[in-house]
């Protein structure tokens, strides 16, 4: 019985609780041991959840209103959740227990989901392997031996191996779709500023973006339909144009899709590029148009990335002080309380990041770092816009590689950030871009990444739903 | 190239203590990123506007009106110290 229910899609679940043949208590209990029993294994198992509910909550009755009722949702740490640990990975945050909700967190207990756990994550959202977690790193469902990319490690694994139906995570520069294919799910990083930030344990706010990831496209759909909005308390979030609809489509016919070289040259490993083409060959099957296309700038992204990015991180984390809450640490006067408390706190890519932002953003440093990594950001932006003319969507795999050893690239800190060449262009124009898996290499999933013009994620959606649907890509061995 | 008196100088700026292992490292590791970064220098920006917000959007206001705030007990609920309704810290004085 249990198997049955772990078997349904968030969508079916949701249906099945509305219509009374499936109880929602029944569903979380389901769910709830699964997370348990990984959790009580630390890092001998996945080490998916910082944190599990050890009671049913209430979910409000199915209903219009609560149309996702009684379907649990796994949470990145990040975001705050109030009375329950939220930590964002880092041990300057061991134990903090918000007073308050994220906005999207709330918004989807409106709509009836049930919190079932917090999932783990790189420190402050900083990684592409889950590694940098002050609470362990988490490992890959289709090999425990593998990462299962980062940063939102923990919600990718937890959908993966079927210990949540679905999961909340953030894409800074990769963070949602690089997981996703690694893990050999669905993730969606939406247009920036297409859901609240409120209550989001920030990174860099002008990149940060919270998103879906689901084991199908039409869950993501599903899940992104609750989670947009215009919000007072975010002052940069945008209200979408369009309601989320649940995709649909049966061929590609008309689509023009652009394949930019400076994505998929050298660094693409060779079984991921199989997969790529053979997906661009399905594509045209299905009566898309594909051209090679180009993005003159970016081969530049990473690097603008690695000068804005660790620039906004080190000006939001200077509110980690040991003042208000987290970790305070021994001291006899306040400037050795900052410095010590921070030195302990926080883990070394976190410390470089900071180092690296603060350099940038020092006296006679500004105008040719940060000032000219937000110019290249509008040359990307620029390049995107251009090639929008001529195509419908821009088709690159999500990662360069498949998933990879724990401790393979730990000790060169630019080989990991190479992670996100993929990732980031998209991050930096604000657009949206979902992951798909597109079939295996040795035995491991691979991702492929379609991305589109700010909020195109209807179409976006379909295009994603109408592959997934040819593709046939069957996850369900690794949630046994 | 990042010296190590860059390295403590940016420390300091960043209220992080590093150890002495850790300037060395700091030193080597941040050196090589911006290595790769430094191309960027290598592009005609000059005429090229600087991102301000990827997504156009005018000034987002709203009316100021006062609404209730977070309770003090609830704010200070996650305090280290507490002194007199207020969080605790130690003397800012020269130690």
């Amino acid at each position: 019985m249990s198997a049955d229910l772990i078997a349904l899609s968030a969508r079916d679940a949701a249906e099945q609780i509305r219509h009374g043949r499936i109880s929602a208590d029944e569903l979380f209990a389901a769910y709830r041991e699964r997370a348990a029993a990984d959790a009580a294994k630390g890092e001998d198992g996945l080490n998916a959840y910082t944190w599990v509910a050890d009671v049913t909550p209430s979910a409000p009755a199915a209903s219009d209103a609560a149309p996702l009722a009684g379907v649990p949702l796994a949470v990145k740490d990040l975001f705050c959740t109030e009375g329950v640990p939220s930590q964002s990975g880092s041990k300057i945050l061991a134990g903090y227990r918000p007073p308050y909700n994220a906005t999207v967190v709330d918004k989807l207990a409106s709509a009836g989901t049930t919190l079932l756990g917090k999932t783990n994550q790189d420190e402050f959202a900083m990684g592409s392997s889950n590694e940098n977690s002050a609470f362990g790193a988490v490992r890959n469902p289709w090999d425990a031996s593998r990462v299962p990319g980062g940063s939102s490690g923990g919600s990718a694994a937890a959908v993966a191996a079927g210990l949540a139906p679905w999961a909340l995570g953030t894409d800074t520069g990769g963070s949602i779709r690089q997981p996703a294919a690694l893990c050999g799910i669905v993730g969606l990083k939406p247009t920036y500023g297409s859901v609240s930030r409120y209550g989001m344990i920030a990174f860099a706010s002008s990149l940060d973006q919270a998103g879906p990831f689901a084991r199908d496209v039409t869950d993501t759909a599903l899940l992104y339909r609750h989670m947009v909005g215009r919000d007072g308390r975010d002052s940069t979030s945008l209200q979408h144009p369009d309601e989320i609809a649940l995709p649909k489509g049966v061929d590609l016919k008309g689509i023009r899709l652009g394949v930019p070289e400076e994505l998929i040259g050298e660094g693409v490993e060779s079984g991921v590029r199989e997969a790529f083409n053979q997906t661009l060959a399905l594509a045209e099957q299905l009566g898309a148009t594909v051209e090679t296309t180009h993005l003159p700038h970016a081969p530049h992204a990473l690097s603008a990335y690695y000068l804005i990015a660790p620039a906004e991180a080190s000006s939001n984390l200077a509110r980690f002080d040991g003042v208000r809450y987290g970790l305070r640490a021994d001291a006899d006067d306040l400037l050795s309380m900052y410095t010590r408390t921070r030195a302990e706190g926080f883990g070394p890519e976190v410390k470089r990041r900071i180092m690296l932002g603060t350099y940038a953003l020092s006296s006679g440093y500004y105008d040719a770092y940060y000032g000219r990594a937000q110019k290249v950001r509008t040359k990307i932006a620029e390049d995107f816009r251009s090639a929008f003319d001529s195509f419908d969507f821009i088709v690159t795999p999500s990662a360069p590689t498949v998933a990879f050893k724990l401790g393979e690239k730990t000790a060169d800190p630019l080989e990991m950030y190479l992670q996100d060449f993929c990732t980031i262009p998209m991050s930096l124009a604000g657009i949206p871009a979902i992951s798909i898996p597109n079939g295996l290499s040795d035995g491991l999933p691979v991702g492929f990444q379609i991305a589109g013009p700010a909020f195109s994620e209807n179409r976006l959606l379909d295009a994603a739903y109408v592959l997934e649907q040819a593709l046939g890509f069957d996850g369900s061995k690794v949630r046994a | 190239m990042i010296d190590r008196a860059q390295v403590l100088h940016v420390a300091r700026l960043a209220r992080l203590e590093l150890t002495d292992d850790e300037v060395g490292t700091m030193s080597r590791e941040l050196s090589a990123v911006l290595d790769h970064i430094e191309k960027i220098g290598e592009l005609q920006l000059d005429d090229v506007p600087a991102t301000s917000h990827v997504i156009d959007v005018v000034n987002a206001l709203r009316p100021d009106e006062p609404v209730p705030s977070l309770p003090r007990e609830q704010a200070l609920a996650n305090a280290p110290e507490v002194v007199d309704d207020g969080f605790g810290v130690p003397s800012p004085g020269a130690a």
